[in-house]
């Protein structure tokens, strides 16, 4: 009678694999169709070093920031009794569901020239930040920010708070508690969530087209250079979009043990 | 020096009123059932958990009362909680130093503070080592040197011989007397094991449902528990009664006793003091009545017999008294107790 218990029946099967290779196969299409003689000379292009360099840049800028005020946020979603915590948990994850063009256009609105805060940026300093470098990484940052904020509160909630307390009984104030127990505790939770808000920063395309524009030095980035270059020269194309994925793979790698092995 | 609370926590099911004093060089225990309150008032005492009411003053300083809360990071307190909580990315030795890092000293000079706290611990050749390496009696010792690492005026231990194997327990336990005995500050711990407890403390305090029970020097409470949990504990029979001299009147029976006493009475006697027969006995033993097995239950190397009857006690019967008159549960016998082995004392 039970005998193959652990055979999936052909319904579930079936689509399962096609599923899968679903995923898969664009990817190996890519491998395949790269143009690896020319690899070289199409990935040390001038153009595409600028691209690389400010996407580099610009990710882990904004993946600092997203280190600096998404810690304290994710800490503090992570505190007990935290009136309205599913209303603002709600908030930080919007970025995550919302399109990122509509993230773009809103970051246009706020920090345009003649945004809310932005009229009052240009007129008080003299800052403009639409199409600029900064630009990209705000706009990087905005959608990188849940993922960073999500990893630290789940790493938070996972760890074991009496460490807070018994530094409490040993004199540590809030702030020092937080500084020597809680962080050391929650780094590897806060290294993942840098690592995927770097991934997804270095990725991000439509907040940074609208918010930033497209100009190649200053916020054309490598996933904007890719597009254009798919008119002009898909050769180059394709081999942008290779290191992509190898950036991708190297990330999932570093992410191994938290996101895939641990089911 | 002088801890003096009463501290009062309501729950929602529950409410913790307990007071109690601790003397300098004093260690009390606080023993009771799980969920009797006695961490919720170790938790109370450090500042973990606010009072509802009552007050902590500890040598004469307002803690937690009315009008007043000293945080726990500024109580001079030092707690060993059960399950250790040693800090686990840092050593053993950056664990002691901790303390005296926030109590504002120079990172060196808690170092060598440090590594001078475990060697009086036994345990300064483990001073880089990170906990999850350390065994459970190590651990214990690192952070019983953590707590002392602070000098507090108030030493709080939850259940500190909870977590370790009963091979190293009698070793462990030893040395923390002496610890607590050199500990010149007040010094409560907590605990649900009977022997930890009269080993370790001066005093116990017996807390059940919330509220102290019963408290005196570990030889008093075992010889006259006053509660069915406290002669559990200890292992004793205690039968509550109206005594009238030597007779003690127990629900349906009688017990006679050597002392006279009168009045409400607690009568307590120990399980081995209870004889089992399968007929009426002859002879001396005046406390004798018939009864029915309830329970056998193995207990060290003899036999543990409920029996219910006219009076509900508890026998301590070898296995070749099990096997001779045959006890098993529904069997009728008959139970004598001597009166010299009975002791009487006022409810």
């Amino acid at each position: 009678m039970s005998r193959r218990r652990a055979g999936a029946p052909a319904v579930l099967l079936v689509p399962a694999l096609i599923g899968l290779a679903f995923l898969v196969l664009p990817l190996l299409g890519l491998v395949i169709r790269a143009p690896w003689r020319r690899l070289g000379p199409l990935l040390t292009d001038p153009a595409v070093l600028t691209a690389l360099r400010l996407s580099l840049i610009t990710a882990t800028l904004a993946t600092a920031l997203c280190v600096l005020v998404g810690v304290p946020l994710a800490w503090l979603l992570a505190q007990p009794g935290l009136p309205g915590r599913s209303v603002l948990r709600a908030l930080v994850t919007v970025p995550l569901v919302l399109p990122p063009v509509v993230g773009g256009v809103a970051l246009l609105l706020v920090l345009g020239r003649r945004g809310l805060i932005g009229a009052w940026l240009d007129d008080v300093f003299g800052v403009t930040l639409p199409f600029t470098p900064a630009a990209v990484v705000l706009a990087e940052a905005f959608v990188a920010l849940p993922f960073l904020v999500l990893s630290v509160e789940g790493a938070l909630r996972a760890a074991d708070r009496r460490y807070e307390e018994a530094a409490a009984t040993l004199g540590a104030g809030r702030w020092t508690v937080f500084r020597r127990v809680t962080l050391p505790l929650v780094a590897p939770g806060v290294l993942a969530g840098a690592v995927l808000a770097w991934a997804r920063a270095l990725g991000e395309f439509g907040a940074t087209i609208t918010f930033a524009g497209s100009f190649p030095g200053r916020t054309q980035t490598m996933p904007i250079a890719v597009y254009l270059a798919l008119e002009t020269n898909p050769e180059a194309a394709v081999a942008l979009s290779l290191l992509l994925l190898a950036v991708s793979v190297v990330t999932l790698a570093c992410l191994r043990d938290r996101w895939v092995a641990r089911v | 020096m002088k801890l003096d609370a009463h501290l009062v926590v309501r729950r929602e099911r529950f409410t913790l009123d307990v007071a109690l004093t601790v003397e300098a060089g004093e260690v009390v225990a606080l023993v009771g059932p799980n969920g009797a309150g006695k961490t919720t008032a170790l938790r109370a005492l450090a500042g973990l958990t606010g009072l509802d009411a009552g007050e902590v003053r500890l040598g004469g300083e307002l803690l937690d009362g009315p009008g007043r809360w000293v945080p726990p990071e500024r109580r001079p307190v030092g707690v060993v909680f059960q399950d250790y909580l040693l800090f686990p990315h840092l050593t053993a030795l950056e664990n002691v130093a901790f303390g005296l890092r926030c109590g504002g000293a120079s990172r060196r000079s808690s170092r060598t503070a440090a590594a001078a706290l475990l060697d009086r611990v036994g345990v300064g050749h483990l001073a880089g080592v990170k906990p999850r390496r350390l065994s459970g009696g190590q651990a214990q010792r690192v952070a019983l040197a953590r707590a002392l690492a602070v000098e507090p005026s108030l030493l709080l231990l939850d259940e500190p011989l909870a977590a370790l194997d009963a091979q190293t327990r009698p070793a462990i336990r030893s040395e923390l007397r002496r610890h607590l005995a050199e500990f010149t500050g007040c010094a409560l711990l907590v605990s649900h094991d009977p022997l930890d407890a009269m080993v370790l403390a001066d005093r116990l305090v017996v807390v059940e449902d919330g509220a102290v029970v019963q408290s005196g020097t570990p030889a008093e409470v075992a010889r006259r528990p006053r509660t069915p949990y406290v002669a559990r504990l200890v292992g004793l029979n205690l039968l509550r009664g109206v005594a009238d001299g030597h007779d003690v009147r127990i629900g349906a029976g009688t017990i006679v006793t050597a002392d006279a006493a009168s009045g409400e009475v607690f009568v307590a006697f120990r399980p081995a003091a209870v004889a089992v027969y399968r007929t009426r006995p002859d002879g001396s033993p005046r406390n004798v009545w018939p009864a029915t097995v309830a329970g056998v239950e193995p207990y060290g190397d003899a036999y543990r017999v409920q029996v219910e009857g006219a009076i509900p006690v508890t026998a301590d019967v070898s296995a070749a008294a099990v096997a001779e008159l045959e006890l098993a549960d529904g069997h009728q016998v008959w139970v004598a107790v001597k009166a010299a082995e009975v002791e009487v004392y006022p409810a």
